[in-house]
């Protein structure tokens, strides 16, 4: 078919027509080569402008299409859907962009006339070598995958699955909950963090759309958009979920004890043990780095005593192998380690603590009963909270955690509450108290009687100056608003340390083939537009692991995902554009360069026929192969060398 | 046998001279070989920046042009000119108009500096090149009983340039324990002695020294091992009687540079470990080990709290 | 009483080698809280810094603060935006020095003393430019000092004599090529 080419040149009002002579350019286009009508016109982003190219389709068999106007980011869907309403493959039109790239960027006069010219003259050599393309569909299949089980992942379970559709929740501890399930309160409502938390847990534990995969982590996936193969390694407890009734009784009669992460070692467990007691499922796991009988091959109390006989010393790891249209990473944070800021002393002083002790300790739950209590079991009548502890700070991380304010203030709060004619100070930089409630909940804290100070300690030391320092802590600062350097004998320190992403989350990144920041989360696609998906399609993240946030937010943002994840499986199909690379394999010698080049990894090497064949739906078209097969094997669609030396011609002639 | 190019510093010749003596004794028995700059002048550490920066980072320059010469490392004993030819070699990477103005200066004298000198510590090299192993085996007389705080100072250690902790630094406490000594847990290991200001602003130098003695005291040393920072030597050992007459103390905590502390553990005698420079006698508390009568240790592990 | 800011002082600071990131002080405070000798600071560190971003140069460098810095670094160590406060208050004294600014502290004489030394010796020579500190400020207060000096001396600790080295020729060359380069 003999190419007939339509140009259509737009004014944009005065954005292009201000600076370029778009008339000048149509009349320069009506002289190129196979161009058999071109326009000018003032918006052909518009209904008319539109019907300006389907007319000329039907009534002078224009064949090609080329609209000089904007950026293919704005309108490249817009008018491709034009020109195949007009009867054409969407593939046969091209776009000059004489707006960003012109009459954006060039004074108005003879200088940017002539680059549109140019522009427009390359756009038309191109689009004669375009070759009509079919996007491909392909299905969605209908389960999901989340991974990790705090609220975030809590929460898109419960919104998927309440659809009617199945979710595989997996989760790497021994029950899920998170860090949540570590608060007492939660700010600014002061509701208790395990009281509304638990009965999501419940939920997730008790729906049939949900399969609950505990103390399990993903091993490898593969796949693409829709279609996710995963192994998921259900790591041995020793213990049969099918028997456990987690009464408890193995607890009791183990004798090793441990330091419970779950009360930041502040309590111990046993090695048998579940780490709360509201777990769900409530089954307990025998950690065998501690267990005596793995260790020495002795004991196996819990063995005899259980009832239900579920204790299992032969267990083995369990592989799963499951499809899924969509993975929902709802990973979550770990808290920064203050170690290294030696001026404050953490470890090296006692009753320095960070904010993740405190909550166990202060919740009714925890270690202490809820007391807040020093080292010799005393209550304090003085503490110092200093908040930015590990954040904007270029020696640790430079970004806020958005949260420690907050928490802080909560503490202050807490401690009001908890422990009789406290006094209580915070050292801060900043108030970021951003929230809904949260700026009222600051002036509540300090009608309370809470102390503010707008300094970041130097240090915390022991070294007593003056006899009223003796036995205390002592927060040597500036107050900044007063300007002078003061010394605030306290006697305990709560470190408001920031959040971090967790310490494996470049391997979680790998597996799942994302990116992940500087600051080790993850990267959105966008972080305004796009902030729950990934660049890799079918994978969303969800909560902290994409960035500190507070439950607000994180909910948000979980719904926000369990809402992009439904919409894919809802419309069953996901459309695979048509600019992907393909091999030809008579040319191919099998030297695989190209499958270490993809990004995507979307080249495979078929042995049997000794060649590199590339998955159509995990190209994404970067050309990266095509550029690097030494046989000049690969071919980009819709990128051939014709068509891009055409456009180069087009601009130098 | 080691060999490094020696830049010793201003103080090392009067002040510092005990400190230098030590570090002589123990060169050669530890294998390490210092050859001293020809004709070296200032570091141009402050107070010389707080006259004028790019004068003083010129003559830092011209030492380490010197030092670049030699192709060898460049180690020195004083915490200020260790810091100040640290900076010099930074900044002059990052800051190109002052790499610039220094050339030029440094081309009218002859000399010409390619950035390629690697600045070390006397201590640093006795830590890393030495090694604690090595140190250990030499030792013939060991200092078992013997309570020490070790002192670091602060511009060893600050800003970082990869000498140890910045906030508790340690390697002086292994070097004791290594030669038989008992280090003390010493919070104000790495603060300053005020010495930068001691001749203008005598009563606040006194007063930050009086701390760290006190510091030591309290937390039962004996004696205070410091680094070999000559300023620092001169405010805890030369100044120790202002500070008993200005707060009514009876400090007598002799101040003992690690060279000097090696030098007795190694077997050299009282002149050699140049402890007649020392203002504040340590011939009483180390007599007995000179007389081979050293007390038991006190502790297999000694108690230091020390940041891990 | 009021003075004339001066907007150029910011700039002016910013342009030493080592004070480039002024600018970018958040005032958390670190560095006052972390300060040696704050107590005798009439403006701490953070206020300096302050105050030299709002162009107040006759305060800052009329007032003795700058000149208690002891160069512990315990701020620069700890400076959560890298910043360099030690090495600013450095800057801060050069150019009160070369404008002839009077603050109420002795320590102007002694760097000038100590700089003078490094001139005439091309090192310190420690008892001539004591000497010429306390001979130019307080005599009487040489003589509380007499019995540590004393002390030294007996100790071998204070040659009484300058040892002037030949390199000094060659940092005045260099001095010479730096003040007729003016960087400023």
């Amino acid at each position: 078919m003999e190419p007939k080419i339509g140009v259509y040149v737009c004014h944009c009002g005065s954005n292009i027509a201000g600076t370029v002579d778009v008339e000048k350019v149509a009349e320069f286009a009506r002289t190129l080569p196979a161009v058999v009508v071109a326009r000018d016109y003032k918006f052909m982003c518009s209904d008319p402008g539109q019907d300006l190219i389907k007319n000329d389709i039907k009534e002078l068999g224009v064949n090609r299409v080329v609209v000089a106007s904007c950026s293919p980011q704005m309108h490249e869907p817009t008018f491709r859907r034009a020109v195949q309403e007009g009867g054409l493959n969407p593939y046969y039109f091209e776009m000059a962009n004489i707006r960003e790239h012109c009459s954006w960027v060039t004074e108005p006069g003879k200088e940017a006339t002539e680059k549109a010219k140019a522009l427009v003259s390359a756009a038309v050599r191109r689009v004669f070598y375009h070759q009509p393309l079919e996007n491909k569909e392909v299905p969605v299949h209908p389960d999901t995958m989340i991974v990790g089980g705090g609220i975030a992942g809590i929460q898109a379970a419960l919104e998927i699955a309440n659809s009617g559709h199945k979710v595989y929740l997996v989760e790497r501890e021994p029950s899920i909950g998170g860090h949540m399930m570590q608060l007492d309160k939660t700010f600014p409502t002061l509701d208790c963090s395990a009281c509304i938390l638990t009965p999501k847990m419940s939920m997730v534990g008790a729906h049939p759309g949900i399969e609950l995969l505990t103390y399990s982590e993903v091993d490898y996936v593969s796949g693409y958009v829709g279609n996710f193969r995963v192994k998921i390694r259900k790591k041995a407890r020793y213990v049969d979920d099918t028997k456990c009734n987690g009464c408890g009784t193995c607890m009791t009669k183990c004798p090793v004890k441990v330091d419970s992460e779950f009360d930041e070692r502040l309590s111990k467990r046993k090695a048998i043990y579940t780490p709360f007691a509201q777990a769900v499922p409530n089954v307990t796991v025998i950690d065998r780095e501690h267990c005596t009988y793995f260790l020495k091959g002795k004991c196996r109390a819990c063995e005899k005593f259980c009832e239900r006989n579920a204790v299992d010393f032969q267990q083995e790891d369990q592989i799963l192998d499951i499809e899924v249209g969509n993975i929902i990473l709802t990973t979550g944070y770990q808290q920064f380690d203050p170690t290294p800021v030696k001026e404050y002393g953490y470890g090296r002083l006692d009753n320095v603590i960070t904010s993740l002790e405190f909550e166990r300790m202060v919740n009714s739950a925890g270690p202490t009963s809820g007391h807040v209590l020093l080292k010799n079991g005393q209550e304090p009548r003085s503490i110092a909270l200093i908040h930015c502890v590990g954040s904007r700070d270029e020696k640790y991380h430079t970004y806020c955690s958005r949260v420690c304010c907050m928490y802080a203030m909560k503490f202050a709060h807490l401690l009001k509450e908890h422990v009789h004619g406290v006094q209580v100070y915070e050292f801060y930089i900043d108030i970021r108290s951003f929230g809904k409630g949260y700026e009222e909940f600051y002036n509540r804290v300090q009608k309370e009687g809470t102390v503010f100070f707008r300094g970041r300690p130097g240090e915390v030391t022991d070294v007593a100056q003056t006899p009223e320092e003796k036995g205390k802590l002592i927060v040597q600062f500036e107050d900044t608003l007063v300007g002078k350097q003061r010394r605030l004998p306290v006697e305990m320190v709560v470190l408001c340390s920031g959040l971090e992403g967790h310490k494996d989350a470049q391997d979680v990144a790998h597996t799942f083939n994302i990116s992940l920041g500087k600051d080790n989360f993850f990267i959105e696609k966008h972080p305004k537009l796009d902030p729950v998906a990934t660049m890799t399609d079918g994978i969303f993240i969800a909560g902290c692991c994409q960035g500190p946030k507070d439950i607000p937010d994180t909910v948000a943002q979980a719904s926000a995902a369990a809402a992009r994840v439904l919409a894919l499986i809802s419309k069953g199909k996901v459309e695979i554009e048509a600019d992907t690379a393909f091999i030809d394999e008579a040319r191919c010698s099998g030297c695989r360069v190209c499958n270490l080049l993809c990004p995507y990894n979307a080249i495979s090497f078929i042995e049997k026929d000794k060649v590199s064949r590339i998955n159509e739906a995990l190209c994404k078209g970067c050309g990266t192969c095509v550029a690097g097969c030494p046989s000049g094997a690969i071919t980009h669609r819709h990128f051939t060398d014709q068509q891009i030396n055409a456009e180069l011609e087009g601009i130098l002639v | 046998m080691r060999y490094y190019a020696y830049y010793p510093g201003c103080s090392m010749e009067a002040t510092g001279a005990p400190v230098e003596k030590a570090i002589k004794t123990i060169a050669k028995p530890l294998d390490i070989e210092l050859v001293e700059l020809k004709d070296w002048t200032c570091c141009g550490s402050s107070p010389f920046s707080g006259v004028d920066k790019v004068k003083a980072m010129a003559i830092t320059a011209r030492v380490l042009a010197q030092a670049e010469k030699s192709g060898l490392d460049l180690v020195t004993p004083c915490s200020s000119c260790y810091t100040i030819l640290h900076e010099a070699n930074d900044l002059m990477k990052e800051d190109h108009k002052l790499a610039w103005q220094v050339h030029e200066a440094l081309t009218t004298i002859g000399l010409n500096y390619n950035g390629t000198v690697k600045v070390r510590h006397i201590v640093e090299v006795l830590y890393n090149d030495v090694g604690l192993e090595a140190l250990a085996s030499k030792v013939k007389r060991p200092l078992t009983g013997l309570k020490v705080a070790c002192y670091h100072g602060c511009q060893q250690v600050r800003p970082e340039y990869g000498y140890d902790d910045r906030e508790y630094p340690d390697w002086l406490d292994q070097i004791s324990k290594a030669l038989g000594a008992e280090p003390v847990n010493f919070p104000l290991k790495a603060r300053c002695c005020g010495s930068s200001l001691v001749i203008s602003e005598t009563d606040m130098a006194l007063d930050l020294i009086h701390r760290l003695l006190e510091n030591a005291s309290d937390n039962g040393a004996q004696t205070i091992v410091s680094t070999t920072c000559p300023l620092c030597h001169t405010a805890l050992d030369a100044y120790q009687p202002a500070v008993n007459s200005k707060f009514k103390t009876h400090f007598n905590l002799p101040v003992l540079a690690v060279p000097q502390l090696i030098a007795v553990a190694l077997g050299f005698d009282f002149k050699q470990a140049a402890l007649d420079g020392n203002i504040v006698s340590p011939r009483k508390l180390l007599n007995p080990y000179f007389n081979g009568k050293a007390p038991a240790a006190t502790d297999k592990e000694p108690a230091q709290k020390a940041a891990a | 009483m009021e003075t004339k800011l001066k907007p150029d002082f910011l700039d002016e600071v910013a342009s030493i080698p080592a004070c480039g990131k002024i600018n970018e002080c958040i005032q958390c405070g670190v560095c006052s809280g972390s300060c040696t000798t704050a107590a005798h600071w009439e403006y701490p560190p953070r206020k300096i810094i302050a105050m030299v971003r709002a162009g107040m140069k006759d305060e800052v460098l009329n007032s003795s603060s700058i000149w208690y810095c002891v160069s512990c670094y315990l701020c620069t160590a700890r400076c959560p935006r890298d910043i360099k406060p030690a090495n600013i208050m450095h800057a801060l004294e050069a150019i009160a020095l070369k404008e002839n600014y009077k603050p109420p502290t002795k320590t102007t004489t002694m760097y000038r003393s100590f700089a003078r030394s490094i001139e005439q010796n091309g090192r310190i020579y420690e008892f001539g430019f004591m000497l010429e500190y306390f001979l130019k400020t307080n005599p009487f207060a040489a003589l509380k000092m007499l019995p540590m000096a004393f002390s030294l001396l007996t100790h071998k600790r204070m040659p009484l004599l300058p040892k002037a080295v030949a390199g000094r020729h060659e940092l005045n060359r260099m001095f010479q090529n730096i003040s007729t380069g003016g960087y400023r």
